[in-house]
């Protein structure tokens, strides 16, 4: 095991023995592991794995049922996040945990002062954090309103925060998945500063790239259980791969096919909802072809899919499906003309969770003359609907009858599969249809893809994760602040010009691009 | 402490939880009835005789639960979508107005053709009340707990102005009160001599077409997938806007009936004191019926008995009519909590 690259060095974090059960789900299962003092600890696993479940008992959120946590040598309370913190525990989350309306200063300073004194020191916060910024080389405006900064900025002020409240354990959970590749590179040069000045690091993630470019050693979980520890050197991506996953990762790969005739033309599209714009966006599918649509979240990716689920409605600009111009965009029309809308939210938009599997699978449905007669369902119909789409996609579920709440990411997403694909769509839209799902459950969504793909479906994919849309792509474009790049053959593009285009290289608003 | 979700639903644990809640209010309410110095087996035992001990009683009691079926209805129909409609009163207060203004003699028509073009007056007499804070809440995204609540008291309100103006009665002796409907109008009796009339059949069969809406139509089907999650339902292309638009003629149409069937049925003119809040009583009896149609035939029934019962009680065992209110008061608490307790079970520690 990983004894070897510990050497003599200090121990600040031991955890021993968590052990963590949710009902009949054993999240950890006897973990221990150690951190050294100026090392970055990779820790590597599948969703589901049970990082986050044991980071939380080390923040304090959750009370292990058996274990124990020291730090420097000292008992940490459980369940007491105070304590943690002032253990020198610092955590930075994957979804950002800051006011938007304040200004750096105050989100940083936010919780640390009492609530009795009258005023704010905040010539003295200001000093201080001016100093941990160029110390760290965290370069940021302490008086900008957060809501302004780009992502790769408000990383930064979580950092500060965690510093600001002297950590010396920092825990970075996910922070690559909103950063371009490039603002990633910058970010582990960052966190080495960081364990060279002293401070220990543990970095979660599931992608291997990454724990083999920023840590030194990385600790698996599989499973809830710790199923390897390894120093970076000498081991290779598969090898980790096969740990995380417990068996060689299936490659799906796209064979070549001749696309065919233009199925979802946009043009010109210009929409507006919640802080995201669509400006003038402009792009063709065609049948039986994948266009991939990178992007880092947040610059209108969602908005553009909205529009084509028919949830949004452009302010100006055409949307076409088979080089007709469609007049009054709606989810109903959309669905009739043989969209597939495969939604980014399975929870809150793909399923209603409270209601049945079979109740579910009509949703789009219920209407046509298959399941309802002068305003009656036939109960009797849907449930057989239900049932062929259980057994030719999978889903693992008790009956037709159980609540989606109860099902598992994965099997939700076969659900909402047989769902969309039952009527042979012409359009597939797969806005990240593979988050938050095990290895196993996104093999299968990809091929689901790939099928559609052979049938001659066009198909139009929005992704974060780079790695899926090179495989499944047969042309790719990125996304950035509401414009969309010209679509590239896979074959001729590389990550390292996405990453740059996704930093916003190469667009009209491109000199304000904000790469760390 | 804490709760965990139930990974099954026993049926055991559906029908014992339900009736220790029962159980529990009433160990709750004997405690009050002792603080005031009557013993409580005798309080229950006359409450019971004076709900359903005696023909008269019971016949009282279905009377009293008509309206609150209409009501419960009413407030089932649309908490199932998620529409908050507070202001069954205002809608009942509506539907009796449209009975008397074309039922004192403005459409002289024959029994069999007038009492339904009362109903379906009244109706959308509520269905109209009702459309104003669902059309602000499709619209401007008003929240309608507020206005279908202040609608309350501007309908009675209003009421109250009518019946000092253009719908008092003039042989009313100066009593704001509206002129007597014409023998067309009224509901039959179901028993000849008694109080119990034809509303309560009517309340009856309007149950159980609301539960084969519920159960099999498309609308019943849109209606609670909006009231699960809108944003979902909307995804998927039910006309999120439109289904509220239909939940609510629904659910104000039936407490318009209410209103219809107690001028009609019983009181036979309109008055201020028509309703002694069946508008909010219908609330209570949805909740206890867990929106379920015909279980809102058995709550209403409940609520009923205990207030018939209570009534009675008072004049001979001297302990406050009040009880009642306390008593259904508790029995929601309890329901409520012992539904939740269905759900999910509790972890100590």
């Amino acid at each position: 095991m990983g004894k070897a690259t510990a050497g003599e060095r200090e121990t600040v974090l031991r955890l021993s023995g968590i052990t963590k059960r949710f009902g009949a789900l054993l999240a950890n299962d006897d973990i221990s592991l150690t951190l050294q003092r100026g090392e970055i600890l990779g820790l590597l696993g599948e969703n589901g794995a049970g990082k986050t479940t044991l980071m939380n008992i080390l923040f304090g959120h959750y009370v292990a049922d058996a274990g124990e946590i020291e730090v420097e040598g000292k008992v940490l309370p459980p369940g007491q996040p105070a304590a943690a913190l002032a253990a020198g525990i610092g955590m930075v989350h994957q979804h950002f945990t800051l006011a938007e309306n304040l200004t750096v200063l105050d989100n940083i300073v936010l919780g640390t002062e009492s609530l009795w004194q009258f005023s704010s020191n905040s010539q003295k916060a200001r000093t201080r954090i001016q100093q941990l910024a160029q110390e760290f080389g965290l370069d940021v405006n302490p008086d900008a309103i957060v809501a302004s900064l780009s992502v790769g900025e408000r990383q930064r002020v979580e950092i500060l925060k965690a510093l600001y409240r002297e950590a010396k354990i920092l825990v970075l959970d996910e922070p690559t998945a909103v950063l371009t590749p490039q603002e990633s590179t910058a970010l582990f040069e960052t966190l080495k500063r960081f364990v060279a000045k002293g401070l220990s690091i543990i970095f979660i993630s599931h992608k291997l790239g990454e724990i083999l470019a920023a840590c030194s050693r990385v600790s698996v979980l599989r499973g809830g259980r710790l199923v390897a520890e390894r120093g970076v050197e000498g081991v290779t991506r598969s090898e980790l791969a096969e740990l995380m996953i417990g068996r060689g990762i299936p490659q799906t790969k796209a064979e070549v096919q001749k696309a065919g005739n233009v199925v979802l033309g946009l043009h010109g599209i210009h929409a507006r909802h919640n802080y995201q714009v669509l400006d003038g966006i402009t792009l063709d599918v065609r049948a039986g072809e994948i266009l991939g649509i990178a992007g880092v979240s947040g610059n209108g990716q969602s908005l553009l899919a909205d529009v084509v689920s028919g949830v949004a409605v452009p302010i100006a600009g055409t949307l076409a499906l088979k080089e007709v111009i469609i007049s009054r965009i709606s989810p109903r029309v959309m669905v009739n003309l043989g969209v597939a809308r495969i939604p980014e939210d399975r929870h809150a938009e793909g399923l209603i969770s409270d209601m049945s599997i079979t109740e579910n699978v009509i949703s789009e449905s219920y209407r046509s003359a298959e399941f309802a007669q002068r305003g009656f369902i036939s109960w009797k119909k849907a449930r057989s609907f239900a049932l062929k789409i259980i057994t030719a996609y999978e889903v693992k579920c008790p009956s037709p009858e159980a609540r989606v709440r109860l099902l598992s990411g994965g099997n939700m997403q076969k659900l909402i599969l047989g769902r969309v694909m039952a009527n042979d769509p012409c359009l597939v839209l797969a806005n990240q249809p593979t988050r938050g799902l095990d290895v196993g459950a996104v093999n299968y969504v990809h091929e689901q893809l790939l099928a559609a793909r052979t049938r001659g479906a066009a198909i139009l994919l929005i992704s974060e994760d780079l790695d899926e849309l090179f495989s499944l792509s047969d042309r790719v474009a990125v996304m950035f602040r509401g414009q969309l790049s010209n679509a590239s053959p896979r074959e001729s593009t590389s990550i390292k010009d996405l990453g740059l285009m996704m930093a916003g290289h190469g667009f009209k608003t491109g000199e304000q691009s904000h790469a760390a | 402490m804490r709760l965990e979700p139930r990974e099954q639903h026993s049926t055991a644990v559906m029908i014992l939880y339900p009736a220790l809640a029962l159980l529990a209010s009433m160990i709750i309410c004997a405690l009050l009835v002792m603080l005031s110095g009557a013993s409580p087996l005798s309080v229950f035992g006359l409450m019971v005789k004076g709900a359903v001990g005696t023909p008269f009683a019971f016949l009282e009691t279905l009377t009293r639960a008509t309206p609150l079926i209409f009501t419960g209805l009413a407030a089932a129909v649309a908490f199932r979508a998620k529409l908050w409609n507070i202001g069954g009163e205002a809608q009942l207060y509506a539907g009796a107005v449209m009975t008397v203004v074309l039922g004192t003699g403005f459409l002289p028509l024959p029994q069999p053709l007038l009492i339904p073009v009362l109903m379906v007056a009244a109706m959308l007499g509520g269905a109209l009340v009702l459309s104003i804070p669902t059309f602000l809440k499709t619209r401007f995204g008003v929240d309608e707990v507020v206005t279908t609540l202040l609608l309350n008291f501007i309908a009675i309100l209003f009421v109250s102005m009518l019946l000092e103006g253009v719908l008092k009665d003039p042989m009313g002796l100066g009593w704001p009160q509206s002129k007597k409907i014409i023998a067309e109008a009224q509901l039959p009796k179901l028993i000849q001599g008694k109080r119990l009339h034809f509303g309560f059949i009517i309340a009856i069969a309007a149950a159980f077409a609301l539960w084969i809406i519920d159960r099999k139509s498309t609308l019943g089907y849109e209606m609670r997938a909006v009231g699960h999650s809108p944003k979902a339902a909307s995804f998927a292309g039910i006309p999120v806007n439109r289904v509220l638009a239909k939940t609510a003629l629904l659910s104000g149409g039936l407490a318009g009936l209410a209103g219809m069937s107690e001028v009609t049925g019983l009181k036979g003119n309109l008055t201020l004191d028509l309703s002694p809040g069946f508008g909010y009583t219908g609330i209570v009896v949805a909740m206890l019926a867990l929106m379920h149609p015909l279980g809102v035939i058995a709550a209403a029934i409940f609520v009923a008995a205990v207030f018939v019962g209570a009534d009675a009680m008072s004049r001979t065992a001297g302990v406050p009519s009040y009880i009642a209110h306390v008593m259904v008061a508790t029995s929601l608490l309890t329901m409520v909590t012992a539904i939740m307790l269905t759900r999910y079970r509790v972890r100590w520690r």
